[in-house]
């Protein structure tokens, strides 16, 4: 993280990264002050316009925030109210301009999602970490969700479901 | 790199086509095996099976090690082809995040710069 000296080059692109069994990182630079990318992470108006991108294939609802530590957020994600699933949880730590943490509390396997804003210069270092409570928890995340997965993938896992291959691996 | 990931996927599936090579995936899912081995097991000549092995090796689906004389092969899926393709599913999604998220932080900016910040 940010050492000095031996900088890898400087990736303007989205890295993601799977760190361990259980933990996602995602980082991405923007041309800001830490202060603006916290506010479009913060601003139940600003955050629906990007967390949901079309490609997504569902649409975002609704979302509402109080952000605070011990504050809950709660996101309706459907192509209506009559389909829709909920996201939710609690803000665990915020730092204005610097560092959110969250929990994920819709289901058993919700991660601890933390994210961070570093400013560098004129721009932002953001990374994005999610700590699931099991390997098996982050390999299932996104799977059977927005269309995430593509088709013929759960088709092969079915496949070679069939054929016994071992789920999981080693 | 929809495209990449969609092309390992067709690879994989190319892979699974055939039926000697969904038997040597069956085999491998109990235990690790030898090309001699397999090629013992489904009675096939050392060199047809080093090819099967080849294209279940390259669709990701299979690693193979050589280990003294012998290649041991084992499962490789849940490794390259299924990390790759988690990895690649993640990234799109982040992606198309983030591009829409610079739009709002840029639209952000322009407004401070005209009204000054906020706090």
């Amino acid at each position: 993280m940010g050492q000095i000296g031996s900088e890898p080059t400087i990736q303007n692109g989205t890295m993601v990264k799977r760190e361990s069994d259980r933990e996602l990182v995602v980082t991405r630079t923007f041309d800001a002050p830490a202060r603006i990318v916290f506010e479009a992470w913060t601003r139940p108006e600003l955050f629906m316009r990007w967390w949901a991108p079309k490609s997504m294939g569902v649409p975002l609802l609704s979302c509402e925030m109080d952000v605070r530590a011990g504050g809950k957020y709660r996101l309706e994600f459907g192509q209506d109210a009559s389909n829709a699933f909920a996201f939710f949880g609690r803000y665990i730590e915020v730092t204005p301009g610097a560092r959110l943490v969250w929990t994920n509390d819709e289901g058993e396997d919700g991660a601890l999602t933390t994210v961070t804003f570093e400013e560098k210069g004129s721009k932002t270092l953001l990374t994005f970490h999610e700590l699931y409570p099991s390997k098996e928890a982050l390999d299932e995340a996104l799977v059977g969700m927005e269309g995430g997965m593509p088709e013929q993938f759960e088709q092969l896992d079915a496949l070679l479901g069939s054929l016994g291959a071992s789920v999981g691996g080693q | 790199m929809v495209q990449c990931a969609s092309a390992r996927l067709d690879a994989s599936f190319a892979a699974l086509s055939d039926a000697t090579r969904r038997g040597v995936l069956e085999q491998l899912g109990r235990a690790e095996a030898s090309i001699t081995d397999l090629a013992e097991k489904f009675h096939m000549t050392l060199t047809g099976m080093k090819k099967h092995v080849g294209v279940l090796e390259r669709a990701g689906l299979v690693t193979t090690e050589k280990v003294g004389r012998v290649r041991a092969c084992k499962l490789g899926l849940r490794g390259l082809e299924a990390e790759a393709a988690w990895i690649e599913t993640h990234r799109q999604l982040w992606d198309a995040r983030f591009d829409a998220l610079d739009k709002v932080v840029e639209e952000l900016k322009l407004r401070e710069k005209r009204d000054g910040p906020d706090r």
